[in-house]
C-alpha cells in the first residue's frame, strides 16, 4: 500500500499500462506539452514521446472518433476530454459509433477505448462548465461507464477500463483529484459492473458515486460519531452496468435509502436507482427512496446562487434524518 | 458495373415487395465511380463508406448473396442481420462499414489511418462520403487531423450533385468541393465519375500518395439516377434534368464505348447483362432462403468483454422476478 492522491493514482496507472502494453496511447487536448489541464499526464510526453502521447487540436468529435477508429484496428487509445461538458461535442462519435460498432456489425469489430473526463460543479465555472452529464452515456447500451471515488478504485477501475474490449467512459471529478487514500502496489483490475458496500450498516442505505460516494462516506462517519447511526454506504462505481442486486439486498436489510447525485434530479441516475430499489425491494421499503440532487437550473456563476443550487452537507443530513423519521428509526434525543 | 446495376435494381424490387426493411439507398448511377475507386485499392487496404454502399461491398469481393442477405436481415448477411442496408461490414474483405450517420465514418477512417501510421505499416484507408457531408464539422476536423499527422487516408467525395433534394450549389459556398483541401494544405483532384478508367487513374494516384504517407482529397463527380432512397420519387428534379439522366448513365456510356472501340458487340454485352441479372436473382433467392436470426441471440453482442450485471431483460419482463409478498405477522 502507498498513500497517494487520486491524481497520482491515475497518472501512475496510465504510465504503468503504457509500459506494459505498446498498443496503449493517449490522445487529448493539452495532455502533452501542457501536461494536462489537471496534470494527470504530467511527464508522460517526455517519457513516451509524441507517438504515444498525442496533443490534439480542439476537435472533440474528430479526435474522439479517431480514437474509436484506431481502437477498431486494435490499438487501445485512452482519450482525455478536458471536462465532461466538452464531451457533448463528441456525442455522435461516442453514442452513434463507439457504442454501436460491436453490436451493429454483428460482433466483427471491437472498440477497446477509454474516455477519461472530469465532471464537477461548485467552482464558479458557470452553466456550461459545471455539468455532470455522465447520465447521457450511462443511458446507452454498448457503453460501459465507471466512476471511482477513491485513489485505490481510480487505479483498479482504470486498469479494468484500459484492458476492456468495449468503450468505457471513465468519470473523474475535479474535487476528487487532490483527495488521498491507500493504493495497493499490485495491479489488480476491478470488476466493472460491481458496486461496493464501502461501509456496512443497518439503519439506512446511503448511495453515491464519484464525488457523492466520497460525501456519503464522510457523512456516514460523522453520523456514526455524533449520533451512533449505522449507515450503510454504497459506492455505485459502475453506472452501466448498474449493480442493482447490491442496492436491493442492502435495502432489504435497512428498509430505506437516500441517493446522492451531483446532477439534476429529473430523469437522473438517482431516478434509476430509486426505481430499481422499488422494483426489487418494494415490500421491504418503509419510506420512499429519497433523492438529493441539484436544483433544476443552469448552474449560476454567483457564489450565492451557485451554493443555493447545489446540494449541501446540510441537505444530505436532513434527507437522512427525514427518511429515518419516516421509518421511525431516529434515536430518542437525537439532534434535529 | 453491370452486377452492381442489376443487384441494385433487384434490391429496389425486393424493397417494394417488403422483403427489405428500413432505408435502402442505391448506387445506381455511381457504378463507374465505385468500380474505379475500389479497383485502386489493394486487398489489405481498408474501406470506410456510408449508407449508400451495396456496390462497394460487391466490388470489394463480398458475395452478392451475403450482401443481399444483410439487406433482408438474415443470419447469412455480412453483419448477421444486425446492420441492414446502411451497415454492411466484412472484416475479411476490409470493408469496415457502412455508416448511417452522415459523415460518422470520417473520424473513424482518420483513426484507422492513425493506427496504421502508429504501427508503421503500409495499408491505406479509403473513406468515401457524399457531397453533403463536406459541410459537417467532422469533415473539417478529420481532414485537419489527417494532414497534421500525415495519415494514409484517401477521402473521397462522391459528388452526385444532390444531398437528398438539395443541390451542391444551395448547400456549399465552395461548390468545387475538392478545393476545400487547400484549407489543410492537402493534395486533391476532381475527376469525372462517369468514366471508370479516369476514376481508377485518379484513385491510383491518390492511393499512392496516401501510401507514401500523406492524405488526399478526391472529388468524383457522379450521378444519382434515382431518388435519395428507394422511396424517394425525386420530384425536385425538373423534366429536363430527368431527360438528361440517361445521357449520364455510366453503364450505358461504358457499354457504348466498349462497342465503339470494338471490344464488345451487342450480343456479348447482352450475355454479360444476363449473367449480371442471374447473379442478382440468385442473391435474392439465397437471401430469401436464409434463416431469420433467432430471438434467443438478442443479447449476443451486448459487449465484447463480458461484464457483471449486464441487463438482459426483454421488454415485457420485470426487473426482478415477481415473488409472494412477505406474510403479515398478526
Amino acid at each position: 500500500m502507498a498513500l497517494m492522491t487520486f491524481r497520482q493514482a491515475l497518472h501512475d496507472t496510465l504510465r504503468e499500462e503504457m509500459l506494459r502494453d505498446e498498443s496503449v496511447l493517449l490522445l487529448g487536448e493539452e495532455i502533452g506539452v501542457f501536461e494536462g489541464s489537471y496534470k494527470i499526464t504530467a511527464g508522460l510526453l517526455a517519457e513516451f514521446g509524441e507517438r504515444r502521447v498525442r496533443d490534439t487540436p480542439i476537435a472533440e468529435e474528430g479526435f474522439t472518433g479517431a480514437a474509436i477508429g484506431a481502437a477498431m484496428l486494435g490499438l487501445r487509445p485512452v482519450v482525455e476530454i478536458m471536462t465532461i461538458n466538452f464531451s457533448l461535442l463528441a456525442l455522435d462519435q461516442i453514442v452513434n459509433h463507439a457504442a454501436k460498432i460491436y453490436g451493429m456489425f454483428g460482433g466483427q469489430a471491437r472498440v477497446p477505448l477509454v474516455i477519461r473526463t472530469p465532471g464537477g460543479g461548485g467552482q464558479q465555472l458557470g452553466a456550461t462548465h459545471s455539468q455532470n452529464v455522465e447520465l447521457y452515456y450511462a443511458f446507452v447500451p454498448g457503453m460501459k461507464v465507471v466512476a471511482p471515488s477513491t485513489p485505490a478504485d481510480a487505479k483498479a477501475l482504470l486498469l479494468a477500463a484500459i484492458r476492456d474490449d468495449d468503450p468505457v467512459l471513465f468519470l473523474e471529478n475535479l474535487t476528487l483529484y487532490n483527495t488521498k487514500g491507500e493504493v495497493p502496489e499490485a495491479s489488480v483490475p476491478a470488476e466493472i459492473g460491481r458496486a461496493a458496500i464501502t461501509r456496512p450498516g443497518r439503519d439506512l442505505t446511503l448511495i453515491g458515486y464519484s464525488r457523492t460516494a466520497w460525501v456519503a462516506s464522510q457523512v456516514a462517519e460523522e453520523l456514526a460519531e455524533t449520533e451512533g447511526l449505522e449507515i450503510e454506504v454504497i459506492d455505485l462505481r459502475s453506472l452501466r452496468p448498474l449493480d442493482r442486486a447490491t442496492l436491493v439486498e442492502s435495502v432489504k436489510r435497512t428498509s430505506c435509502a437516500v441517493v446522492l447525485e451531483d446532477d439534476w434530479l429529473t430523469y437522473g441516475i438517482g431516478a434509476e436507482v430509486a426505481a430499481s430499489i422499488s422494483d426489487g425491494a418494494f415490500d421491504y421499503l418503509d419510506a420512499p427512496v429519497r433523492r438529493v440532487a441539484m436544483a433544476e437550473v443552469p448552474l449560476p456563476y454567483s457564489k450565492v446562487l451557485e451554493t443555493a443550487a447545489l446540494p449541501s452537507h446540510e441537505d444530505v443530513i436532513n434527507a437522512i434524518y427525514q427518511t429515518l423519521d419516516a421509518v421511525g428509526r431516529r434515536r430518542p434525543g437525537a439532534r434535529r | 458495373m453491370l452486377v452492381i446495376r442489376r443487384f441494385e435494381e433487384r434490391a429496389a424490387r425486393s424493397y417494394t415487395q417488403a422483403l427489405i426493411g428500413g432505408y435502402c439507398h442505391l448506387n445506381l448511377g455511381e457504378e463507374a465511380a465505385v468500380v474505379g475507386l475500389v479497383t485502386a485499392l489493394e486487398d489489405r487496404d481498408y474501406l470506410f463508406t456510408n449508407y449508400r454502399e451495396h456496390g462497394y461491398a460487391l466490388e470489394r469481393g463480398i458475395s452478392p448473396e451475403r450482401v443481399m442477405a444483410e439487406l433482408y436481415g438474415r443470419v447469412d448477411g455480412v453483419s448477421k442481420g444486425w446492420g441492414g442496408s446502411m451497415h454492411l461490414f466484412d472484416l475479411d474483405h476490409r470493408l469496415v462499414g457502412g455508416y448511417g450517420i452522415v459523415g460518422g465514418q470520417l473520424p473513424l477512417a482518420t483513426g484507422a489511418g492513425l493506427a496504421i501510421s502508429y504501427r508503421a505499416s503500409d495499408e491505406v484507408v479509403m473513406c468515401t462520403m457524399g457531397d453533403g457531408t463536406t459541410n459537417i464539422g467532422a469533415f473539417h476536423e478529420s481532414l485537419n487531423l489527417a494532414a497534421l499527422w500525415h495519415l494514409p487516408v484517401v477521402y473521397v467525395i462522391i459528388n452526385n450533385q444532390l444531398g437528398m433534394g438539395t443541390t451542391v450549389e444551395r448547400s456549399s459556398a465552395e461548390p468545387e468541393l475538392a478545393r476545400r483541401a487547400a484549407s489543410y494544405r492537402m493534395a486533391s483532384a476532381r475527376v469525372d465519375g462517369l468514366d471508370p478508367l479516369a476514376t481508377y487513374a485518379a484513385a491510383r494516384n491518390a492511393v499512392a500518395a496516401a501510401r507514401a504517407g500523406e492524405p488526399f482529397l478526391l472529388e468524383v463527380v457522379s450521378e444519382r439516377l434515382r431518388g435519395h432512397s428507394v422511396v424517394d420519387p425525386a420530384k425536385y428534379r425538373s423534366a429536363a434534368e430527368v431527360q438528361a439522366l440517361s445521357d449520364h448513365d455510366p453503364v450505358r456510356l461504358v457499354g457504348a464505348r466498349l462497342m465503339l472501340e470494338g471490344l464488345l458487340d451487342a450480343d456479348a454485352l447482352a450475355v454479360l447483362d444476363e449473367e449480371a441479372k442471374a447473379i442478382a436473382e440468385h442473391a435474392a433467392a439465397f437471401a430469401e432462403a436464409s434463416p431469420h436470426p433467432d430471438p434467443a441471440t438478442l443479447f449476443d453482442y451486448n459487449y465484447a468483454t463480458p461484464v457483471a450485471n449486464d441487463l438482459r431483460r426483454l421488454p415485457g419482463e420485470a426487473l426482478f422476478a415477481a415473488r409472494a409478498r412477505p406474510t403479515e405477522v398478526v
